[in-house]
Order: structure tokens, then sequence, then C-alpha cells
């Protein structure tokens, strides 16, 4: 089994929005998919994916409806709002910046600043 | 979907919950089935993975944003059962909050009416007055000068930012139709009623043209007068009355409870068709001003305006207007002196109603201590510190709205007895009503008060470590709890003192005022202001006479055995107050000193019973030609010629419409002819304090012609009788009626009876104060015993193991009384400093007030002791009598 890792703080609404914006999908199916693509790095505790989810519709990044499923059972449906896109956008834009800014100090030699 | 949607729909939103989380579960059920688990591991391992599904129900709904609601009105329905639960300890919490709530609302309605509510006019806050100001005015002594006549025209005529009305106030006789009634006169400018914005009842307002000289002579008719005099009949309109002998038709009826500077006038005229000397003269200034401000205008434009207008009179009119401008001010109720009583008697209930806060609160505390496991508990099952704070909260606001609720009940029923109880009348007491803004503040007082009794259980509630206080459960009382107990019964004890001690310092000084002499002999005397005929006022040749008719007739009847006329008399009715000169060179009007002026007949001393000191009083040759006499009171000849002889001495009095010179500019000298006691004109109990005491008695036969029908308006007519004096009321009115039979007594009175008003506020702040004292001290009481019954019922297995080790139950009580000693002296201490501070508040606001002095306390700490003390006598025998035993076995 590979490790895993914690998600850093917030960044479970981060991943929750980019996996929405693919398309409308269900809360088992944003699990999975989470997991698959993070090649199981990424474990999302399940019982704070729900909380989320209807933290993220309180707020007006997210819709949902309850439509059939392809095994013809009913299941709520989140989609991404225009709102919930922006949000998306902002927030993925600071993720990389950040991620390049802790990169290029961790890349930093021994002997101190050049 | 908005937050009230989420709310109303919460039903639904749960289904939706339970029906994802099943559906989630169901997906991985099957998902890890297909992967080759036996079904009844695939479902122990998915939920397993989505953790505890009532957690994460609870999670979810605490992300939907209307948690705080959801659980609000479950808090209140657990604070409903939780007073159900204890309905003994519910029914004093709440009759306890009832009362103090209930007073508090009582007060703060009569208040409000009193102080805080607008004038009773639409858009009252564009109101304003305009006053006249000269700077020789002495306006500490004789009050805001209003403005003369000819004045208002002209700013009337002038200004842009104003729209202005004139009133003045007269008196008259109303001879027809039926009985002559002596009636309270408005008169007033045709805009008047169009400015304060008011719609008559019946007919119209005055027109313009008729308010000049010349006008038709047109009436309007008082609501009440309407109905007392007129029957309420709408015939009245166009008939029309005789008013001192002048014919008026009636041309309106004003509305239900119009009144003018808070008095209900009885008829209103046109002040414009008045053509009175003094409403010609630029140096009388009668003329009272109503405005408002026209659309746009500002107070400070006004202010400018009439400023202006001011300075231009003063150039035009230099001997009557120099130096004089005008000042506009908004318009205020007139109130008198209620203003401090009210705020002191606010005050007092305030104090009732903290205690009853801090009754509730070592009420709500000692449950609290007790539900220390049921708090833990929750604490344990994962509430949170400030769900837990929330919950106490929610529970004393249901509490203290409930008994905010009842307050409000009962003072809905107190506030009619209490207005009518109010000493004289209570100014504005028709506004005085329970309405929105009164429940508004009920409602937020309930809510402070239940934060502030609710606070300290709240804060505590999982105060300490959670398995020792489930291992513990409720048997052992933390440190900090104690302390918290003994504060409040501190507190509440020394509230109670000061209540007590400002109870006390009142009783000693209505004792003490009461006993005053009055300089005066109040038995027996009936004093009745009266009107001549109005066919007699107009004929000055006719009013000595007339005068001396009545002196003549009121002395034959029997019963009678003197009479005096006089124009104010002694209690605070009316005073005129003058400038005086103890030397021909005449200071300016500022820096004279001052004295009251009385006018009277020769019997008057012997009707008021004031002993006469030196020289003699008025006879029969002090008339008009020859020379003028006053004689003094002790405190003028002390104030005038201190230790010297003032008989024979001068004195000089100038001003206006003087009765004391006979033309010309210079007063005349007049002599000193005699000294008598000096009366306490302004009431037992503030004479003392008064600004102008001394007096001053001059002779009415010495009241030159040109001055006798004003001053006969004013006149009294002053009996001493050797019967009761109401019972001759009846034959005196006979037989003064006068040949028409339209000479009215009104104001009928005893001396008595004005002697003891003049102590009537102090008398209604005593029984108030002691109604609040009694009560703090009971609900003291109460506080103590439920403190002490508590703390004691906590230390029962203590008491048990002292007792198995040889502690007498006299021993056991003794630690219990120890314990409530030590909380009432430190109360006391405390309540004698803010009793103090009380007491110098009490001397500022209450004419005649003692000082604090020690019999005050000296009477009511004892008092307050020995209450508290039995209320820990309870307590302490119920400790004594523990079996140790028993007790042990509890441990």
């Amino acid at each position: 089994m590979t490790e895993k890792s914690d998600l850093p703080q917030g960044t479970l609404d981060l991943l929750i929005l980019k996996v929405v914006a693919l398309g409308p999908v269900h809360g088992y199916a944003i699990a999975q998919r989470l997991q698959q693509v993070s090649r199981d790095v990424v474990q999302v505790p399940q019982g704070s994916l729900y909380p989320a989810l209807h933290r993220l519709e309180n707020r007006g990044l997210l819709t949902a409806d309850w439509k059939d499923t392809d095994t013809g059972r009913e299941a709520k449906f989140y989609r991404l709002t225009r709102k919930g896109r922006a949000q998306l956008e902002m927030e993925a834009a600071s993720w990389e910046r950040l991620t390049a800014a802790v990169g290029l100090i961790l890349k930093m030699s021994d002997g101190g600043v050049q | 979907m908005s937050w009230w949607q989420r709310l109303w729909r919460r039903r639904q939103m749960e289904e939706h919950l339970e029906k994802e989380l099943r559906f989630h579960l169901d997906q991985h059920v099957s998902e890890l089935i297909a992967q080759g688990h036996n079904p009844e591991e695939a479902r122990r391992q998915a939920t397993l993975a989505l953790g505890g599904p009532e957690q994460v129900k609870e999670y979810c709904r605490d992300s939907r944003g209307t948690r705080w609601l959801e659980d609000f009105s479950q808090d209140i329905r657990f604070a409903l059962r939780m007073l159900r639960k204890n309905p003994g300890s519910a029914a004093v919490a709440l009759l306890t909050l009832a009362l103090g709530t209930g007073a508090t609302t009582v007060m703060f309605t009569v208040v409000d009416g009193v102080l805080l509510k607008p004038l009773p006019y639409p858009e009252a806050h564009e109101l304003v007055t305009v006053r006249g100001h000269t700077e020789t005015w002495n306006t500490k002594i004789f009050g805001e000068q209003n403005v003369a006549y000819p004045d208002f025209l002209d700013c009337k005529r002038d200004s842009r930012s104003l729209e202005m009305a004139g009133t003045l106030y007269d008196g008259g006789t109303v001879s027809e139709p039926g009985p002559p009634e002596y009636v309270d006169l408005r008169e007033i400018s045709s805009g008047l009623f169009s400015v304060l914005r008011v719609n008559l009842a019946h007919g119209r307002a005055f027109l313009p043209e008729e308010d000049l000289p010349g006008g038709a002579p047109a009436m309007i008719l008082g609501y009440s007068f309407w109905q007392r005099h007129f029957g309420g009949r709408p015939e009245a309109l166009g008939m029309s009355v005789v008013l001192d002998q002048k014919r008026y038709t009636v041309i309106g009826i004003a509305p239900a409870d119009f009144r003018l500077y808070g008095n209900e006038p009885d008829v209103y005229t046109p002040i414009g068709q008045d053509t009175a000397a003094y409403l010609q003269n630029r140096s009388a200034h009668p003329t009272g001003v109503v405005a408002r401000l026209r659309p746009g205008a500002t107070l400070a434009n006004a202010q400018s305006e009439l400023a202006l207008i001011g300075r231009h009179l003063s150039e035009e009119y230099a001997d009557t207007n120099g130096g004089r401008t005008f000042a506009v001010e908004p318009l205020r109720p007139e109130i008198g002196d209620v203003r401090s009583t009210l705020w002191l008697l606010m005050g007092a209930v305030s104090l009732v109603l903290l205690i009853a806060c801090v009754n509730v609160a070592s009420l709500l505390l000692a449950r609290a201590v007790s539900r220390d496991r049921e708090l833990s508990m929750r604490a344990a099952l994962g509430a949170s510190r400030s769900r837990l704070v929330r919950q106490c909260l929610t529970e004393s606001a249901v509490l203290a709205l409930s008994g905010g609720a009842l307050g409000i009940l009962l003072a809905n029923i107190g506030i009619r007895p209490f207005v009518a109880l109010w000493p004289g009348s209570l100014p504005r007491a028709q506004e005085v009503h329970l309405d929105w803004r009164v429940m508004l503040f009920t409602i937020s007082v309930s809510l402070l008060s239940g934060l502030l009794f609710g606070l300290a259980p709240a804060l505590r509630s999982p105060a300490h470590g959670l398995e020792q206080a489930l291992r513990a459960g409720a048997r052992t009382v933390s440190g900090t709890a104690r302390r918290l107990h003994s504060a409040f019964v501190i507190s509440e004890i020394a509230l109670a003192v000061v209540l007590l001690v400002a109870a006390g310092m009142l009783g000693r000084t209505l004792l003490l005022l009461s006993s005053l002499d009055p300089g005066v002999n109040v038995s027996n005397v009936l004093v009745t202001r009266m009107a001549l005929s109005p066919a007699t006022l107009a004929d000055p040749g006719r009013i000595r006479p007339a005068w001396q008719d009545v002196l003549t007739r009121a002395s034959r009847l029997p019963g009678v055995q003197s009479v005096a006329i006089v124009d104010t008399f002694p209690m605070r009715e009316g005073n005129n107050q003058i400038g005086y000169s103890i030397s021909a060179d005449i200071p300016p009007e500022n820096q004279q000193p001052t004295t009251l002026a009385t006018s009277v007949t020769p019997d008057y001393l012997k009707v008021m019973g004031i002993p006469l000191h030196r020289g003699r009083f008025f006879d029969d040759q002090d008339r008009i030609g020859n020379q003028l006499v006053v004689v003094i009171d002790d405190v003028l000849a002390k104030q005038a010629f201190g230790t010297q002889d003032p008989i024979g001495k001068h004195l000089w009095i100038p001003g206006m419409a003087s009765p004391f010179s006979s033309g010309g500019n210079a007063p005349d000298a007049v002599l000193v002819v005699g000294v008598v006691g000096h009366v306490r004109h302004w009431g037992l109990a503030a004479d003392d304090q008064a600004q102008v005491r001394a007096q001053l008695y001059y002779n009415f036969a010495q009241v030159p012609d040109p001055l006798l029908p004003r001053w006969s308006q004013l006149m009294s007519v002053a009996v001493r009788t050797n019967v009761a004096p109401l019972s001759l009321v009846e034959s005196l009115r006979q037989q003064v009626r006068g040949a028409a039979g339209d000479q009215v007594l009104y104001e009928v009175r005893t001396l008595d009876q004005l002697a003891s008003g003049t102590l009537a506020r102090q008398r209604f702040l005593l029984l108030l104060f002691g109604i609040f004292a009694g009560l703090a001290l009971l609900l003291a009481c109460i506080g103590i015993y439920g403190v002490l019954a508590y703390l004691t019922g906590q230390r029962v297995p203590e008491i048990g193991v002292r007792m198995a080790l040889g502690a007498r139950p006299a021993d056991v009580m003794w630690l219990v009384l120890r314990q409530s000693l030590g909380m009432i002296f430190i109360g006391v201490g405390v309540g004698v400093l803010g009793a103090l501070a009380a007491g110098s508040l009490l001397r500022h606001s209450v004419e005649g007030m003692q000082p604090a002095d020690p019999s005050a306390f000296a009477i009511m700490i004892p008092v307050l002791i020995f209450a508290a003390l039995f209320a820990s006598f309870v307590p302490a025998r119920r400790a004594s009598r523990v079996d140790p035993m028993t007790a042990l076995r509890q441990e």
C-alpha cells in the first residue's frame, strides 16, 4: 500500500471544486475519483466529504439536483455554479503560486542565499 | 435557497441528507461485493469508511448555517421542560422577576409619558418658542421672559423661518348662558391651531380678520368646557356666550385632550381683538409664543433671524427695547418639578429589579451546580462549551421573558392606580400609556436581566475537569460557586440597605418637616379665589366698595371669625417677587435685593394667625393719599436693615405698574411700620431653600386706582372660622354673589389642605421607598434563605462527619450562622457606602431633605440584620438536625 498524506487545511474544498468542474457528479463518485486520480495518495475522509459538499452548496459555489444514475437509482448530483467556477480558478491559481514558491524554497542550496 | 427556506424545509432536507448518505453506503457496499467481499463484511467496511452516520449528519447540519436557529428552538423547548420540571423554583423565580419588571415597567411608563415623549402635536420636533431677554432681567429669580405683543407682531411679520402664533393667559367670568362660571381663558392668534397642526373637533379656527381690533367677537370652546357647560351639544356652535360682559359667537370646539402648556383652557378668544393697554406696550411682556419652523428652516436659521429682528427693534424703540434680544428654543412640555422625583423613583425601582435579578441568579446558580452532572455528560457527548453556555443563556432568557410578560401584565393593572396616587396631578398624565415604546423597554430590560442573572450559571457550566465532575456528581461545592453565592447575598444585602436607609431618611425628613411651624395657624382657614362681577371690574370706581361689601357680608356669616382679602397666600399659592432698594439711589434691576410682596386687608394677620413682632399692622388710615406704608417680616428686616430697628425706615420699590409710585419715573419712599413673623410661603419643605424668602405686606387700600382692575383679578378671600371651614363654602358663595348674582368663588380650599399638600411629594416618595425597601428586604431574605439552604444542603456530609466526631447541634448552627453573618456584615458595609451616596442624591433632589444621619442607619440596619438572621436561622436549624449516620451514608 502506498503512503498516504493528510490533506493540508482548506485543500479539500479546492479538490472537490476541481472534480465537480468536470461535470455533474454525486458524492460517492467524488470520493472515488479523488482517490483514483491521486493514485490513492489522497485519502478523502468520507466523513468530512459530505459536510464539505454541504458547506460549498451553502456558499453558493455548488448546486445540486436529484437525478437517476446509470443503475437507475436516484442520487444527488453536484454541479459548479458560475461563482464556484470563479472561486476554483482563483484558488487554483493561488495554489500554483504557493506550491511554486514552496518548491523554490525547498530547492534552495545549503550555501544560503545566493 | 435562502436560510429561511432551509429552515422551513427542514424535514425535506433531513430526508435528502439521509437518502444521500444511504446512496453512498449502498454504492460502496455493492462495489466491495463486486470486489469479492461477502455482503456483511462489505457493509461493515463501508460504514467504517464513512464514519458514524449520525455524526456525519450532525456535521452536515452544522454546515447548513441555520444551525443556531434549530438549536435555539431546541433550547427553548428544553428550557420550558426544565421550568415545568421544577415548578416551585420556577414559580419563585417568575414571581420575583414579574415583581421586579412590573414595578420597573410602571415607573418607565410614567417616565416615558412625562419626560421622554415629544409634545402631543404632529411633527413636534419642528415646534419652537420665542423668548424675550433683557440683560438687566434677573432670570434666576423671575424666570424667562415672554414677548411684548407689538414685538410679537413685528417678529411674526418679518420672520421667514417661523410660522408664529401668540398666546395670552387670562381668566374671566362667563355669565351667559347657564350659571356664572369663572373660566380659564386663552387669548390666541388666529394661526395657533394651524401652527400646532391640530384640527378642531367642530367648527373652525379664528380667521386672520377676526384677530384684529374691532374684528367680529368669536370664541372657541375647550372640549371639556363644552361638555361641562353645554352638555356636549353640537348646537353650541353659533350660540352666543357672554364673557366679562362682552358677547361672543361660538365658532369652534377644540379637540378632546387638546392642551396648551399642559393645561386644557376653557375658552379661547382672538388676542388681536384685545385692546388692553398692556398689549400695546413694548415694555410689558405677556405674550407666549408658539412657532413652527417652516420647511427647510433650521433652529439656527430662526435664531439668527430673530436676533436680527430683535436688533432692529432695539434700535427703532430704544427706550423700551434697548438691550432686548429674542431667543428661539425648542418647545418643551411643561412638567414642573417632577423630573427629579421620577428619576429618583426610577433609580429605586431599578435597585429592586437588580435585587430580583441577583435572587434569580443565585437560584439558577444553585440549580446549575446540581446540574453539573448533566452538563458534564453533555460535554462528554460532544457539546461544545459555547453550545452549553448558549443553552444556559436560552434558559435564563426564557425565564426572563416570561417574567417580563407577567411584569407587563402587572404593570398594565398597576399603572392607572399609580398615576391616580401621584400627589397633586401628574403633568402630562394623559400621555402616560403602556404602549409599544414601553413594551420594547420592558423586553430589553428583561433580556438584559436574563443575561445578567444567566451569565454566572452559564459561564461556570463546563468549568472544570469533566471526569472529575462526572465522578463527584453534585455533592461538593467548588470554591468559585461558594464565592459567587456569597457575592450574590452580599450585593442583595447592600442594595437592600441602600433602599432601607433612603426610606428611613425620608421618614425622618417627613417627621421633621411636619413638625415645623408654618408661621401661620393653618387650622380653620378657608381660602378661595374670587372673581368680582365683570360689570364692577369694568368700572374702577365701583371696585373698592364691591370688595368692602364682600368683606362685610362674609364677616356677618355665622361661624366666621375674621375675613381678609389677599393676592397671594402661603403654601405656594402664587407669588409676587419684587426688587427693592434701601436708598433712593436705585441699583439696576439685576442687582436689587428681592422680596415677596403681598397685598392684604387689615384683618389678614388675625385670619392667618401671624404674630406681630414690632410696630403695627395696617388700619383704615392707610389709604390712598396718605403715607405709603408696608409691614415686613423678620427675614426682610434682617436682610434690609440688619440689627437696626426697621420701624420708621424707608424702602424704595421700583418697577412697572408698581403700587408704590404715584407717577413719574422715581418710586416714592414707603415707610416700614411693623415687623411680623416669617411665614413659610413656599411650603413646609421648600421654604428654607427658597431663593426669595423675605416678605413684605402692603395695604390693598393703597393700590392706586388704575391698577385696581388688574389687582382685583388676582384677589382671594381668606376666612378664619370657628366651625369646619368647608361647611361654610355654600353660605359664603350665596353671601357674596353680588347684586347681579355673577360673582363666583373658585379654587376653594382650606389652608390645612394646602399645607399638607406641600409635603405630598415627600409623603409619596416615603410611601414608595417604603414599599420598595420592604420588597427589597423580602427579596434579600428569600435570597439569603435560598443560598444558605443550598450551601448547607451541599455540606450535609461534612456536617455529618463533624457530628460523628462530636460536634453538638449548637456548634453546627453556629457554623452556618457564622457563614451568613460574614456575608451580612460585608453586605451592610458596602450598603452603608451606597446609602451615603444615595443620601446625598436625595438631598439634592428632595426639598427639605435632611442629611444622612446616624438614626436612619441605626434603625434600619438592625431591622435588616434581624431579618437576614431569621432567614438564615431556618437552614441552620435544619443543619443542626442532620443525622450523622444518614449523612455519612450519602457519601
